[in-house]
C-alpha cells in the first residue's frame, strides 16, 4: 500500500501517458493525443519534474493551443506540479504515426484514416481514400482543403456519399 | 554562421507567407464554388502558420515576438516579392499566382531540408509535406481549367503573361546571397529558378497555356529591399488594425 503510494507520488512514463489519453482533438473527440502521434514523448527527470513533447499535425492548427492546455490540465489534475509542455519540430509529424487505436477511433467519427506510406507522399497516396461508410475504394479526391487543416473531401462512386479523410503527410 | 544574412533570409520567407496568408484569406466566402471558398481559406491558414513557425525562428534569433514582427512593422521595413501583395483580382489571376508562388515555395523548402541552420532544416521537413498539398490544388485547376473552354484558357494565359514577371521576382537576390549559399543555409536562388522552371513547364505542357520566353520577361525586383507596390500599406493597416487598438490584449 505504502508502496503503490510512493509510486504515485512519482509517476513514471507508462502512467503519465495512461492519464493523457484523456486528452483528445477538440475537433475529432474520438481520437486521443497519444494514439494521433502528437504527444511524441514523456520524461520523467531523477528529480520528478515532468517533460511532455508535443507536435503539431498541421503547423497552422489553431487547435495546439487548446491540446497544450489540456495536457497541462491533465497533468496537475493528477497533482503534478512540476511540468514542462514544449512544442517541438524536432521530427515533422508523420500520419504513419497515427496508432491502430487510433485508425478506429477515426473511423468511429467516420473520417477515413490516412493511408501508410513508405516516407512519400505521392499523388497516388494523396488520392487514396476508403470509405468510413461503406468500405470502398472506389473513390474520388474532390479537394485537398477540408473543413479542418488535416482534413480532405473525398467522394465514394459506389455508396455515394461525400465524406472526409485524415490527411495523409 | 552570417546571423546577418541568416535573418535577411528568414524575413523573405516569413513575409512571402504572411502576406500571400493573407491575400488568400480574402476569398473567405467569395469563392467561385464552395471547395474554392474552402482551399483558398485553408491554405491562408497553413501559410500563417508556416509564418509564425519562421517569425518564431527569428524571434530564438533575438528578432521581436512574431505578433510584434508581423503587425507592426510597415510596408518598407518588409521584404515579401511584390507578387504576394498584389490584389486577389480575379479567380485566374489568384490561381495562376498561387500556381507560380507555390511550386517555387514547396522546392524551396524542400532545399532548405537540408540546410545547414538545422532549426530552419526542422521548419522545412514540416512545411513541405503542407506544401504538397497546396501544389497539388494548383496543379488540378491549371489543368483542369488550362484545358477547357476558350474562355477559361484565354483568362488563364492573360494571368500567367501578367503574372509571369511578378513571379520571377521570387528569385531576387539580396546583398547577402552569397553569404547564405556560403554558409549552406540555402542553395540559392539560382538553383530554385531552374527547379522551378522545369516544375512548372511540366504542368504548363499538360495544358493549352503557353509559358512566355523567361528570355523576354523583365523580372520585377524591389520586395526583398523593402521597395512596393501601393498595394502592401493598406494591406498591413488592415491586417493591424485589431492588433493595433491594443497590442497588449491578451487572447
Amino acid at each position: 500500500m505504502n508502496q503503490s503510494q510512493q509510486s504515485s507520488s512519482a509517476p513514471d512514463k507508462a502512467t503519465i501517458l495512461e492519464w493523457l489519453e484523456v486528452v483528445t482533438d477538440p475537433e475529432i473527440p474520438t481520437v486521443s493525443l497519444v494514439d494521433l502521434g502528437v504527444i511524441r514523448d514523456v520524461r520523467v527527470a531523477d528529480d520528478g519534474y515532468v517533460t511532455v513533447r508535443m507536435t503539431p499535425t498541421f503547423s497552422g492548427c489553431p487547435a495546439m493551443d487548446y491540446m497544450q492546455r489540456d495536457v497541462e490540465r491533465v497533468l496537475r489534475e493528477h497533482g503534478v506540479e512540476r511540468f514542462g509542455v514544449e512544442m517541438s519540430l524536432e521530427e515533422a509529424w508523420s500520419s504513419n504515426w497515427v496508432t491502430e487505436r487510433g485508425r478506429a477511433a477515426l473511423k468511429a467519427h467516420r473520417l477515413s484514416p490516412p493511408p501508410m506510406h513508405q516516407g512519400i507522399v505521392d499523388l497516388d497516396i494523396l488520392e487514396y481514400a476508403e470509405c468510413p461508410n461503406c468500405g470502398s475504394h472506389n473513390t474520388t479526391l474532390r479537394s485537398p482543403f477540408g473543413p479542418t487543416l488535416c482534413r480532405a473531401l473525398h467522394y465514394c462512386n459506389d455508396c455515394r456519399q461525400g465524406f472526409e479523410q485524415f490527411k495523409p503527410v | 554562421m552570417n546571423t546577418t544574412a541568416l535573418k535577411d533570409l528568414l524575413y523573405r520567407l516569413a513575409d512571402d507567407q504572411l502576406i500571400l496568408g493573407h491575400r488568400n484569406s480574402e476569398w473567405n466566402g467569395l469563392g467561385p464554388i464552395l471547395e474554392e471558398d474552402i482551399a483558398f481559406s485553408s491554405m491562408a491558414q497553413d501559410k500563417l502558420g508556416h509564418s509564425l513557425q519562421l517569425y518564431t525562428l527569428l524571434h530564438n534569433l533575438g528578432e521581436a515576438e512574431p505578433d510584434t514582427v508581423a503587425f507592426t512593422r510597415n510596408a518598407p521595413q518588409f521584404h515579401c516579392t511584390q507578387l504576394v501583395e498584389l490584389p486577389i483580382g480575379d479567380y485566374a489571376f489568384s490561381l495562376v499566382r498561387h500556381f507560380l508562388y507555390d511550386h517555387a515555395e514547396l522546392l524551396r523548402f524542400q532545399l532548405l531540408t537540408t540546410s545547414s541552420y538545422e532549426p530552419l532544416a526542422q521548419v522545412a521537413r514540416k512545411l513541405k509535406g503542407e506544401l504538397k498539398y497546396h501544389v497539388l490544388h494548383a496543379n488540378t485547376w491549371v489543368k483542369q481549367l488550362g484545358t477547357s473552354t476558350e474562355e477559361a484558357i484565354e483568362k488563364l494565359q492573360t494571368a500567367l503573361n501578367e503574372t509571369l514577371p511578378f513571379a520571377l521576382g521570387l528569385f531576387e537576390k539580396t546583398e547577402h546571397e552569397e553569404a547564405i549559399m556560403a554558409d549552406g543555409i540555402f542553395a540559392g536562388e539560382d538553383e530554385l529558378r531552374a527547379q522551378w522552371l522545369e516544375s512548372i513547364s511540366k504542368v504548363l505542357a499538360q495544358t493549352n497555356l503557353e509559358l512566355p520566353d523567361l528570355a523576354t520577361v523583365a523580372p520585377v525586383f524591389g520586395g526583398r529591399n523593402g521597395e512596393h507596390t501601393e498595394h502592401l500599406q493598406p494591406l498591413l493597416d488592415e491586417m493591424a488594425e485589431v492588433f493595433r487598438l491594443d497590442p497588449t490584449a491578451d487572447w
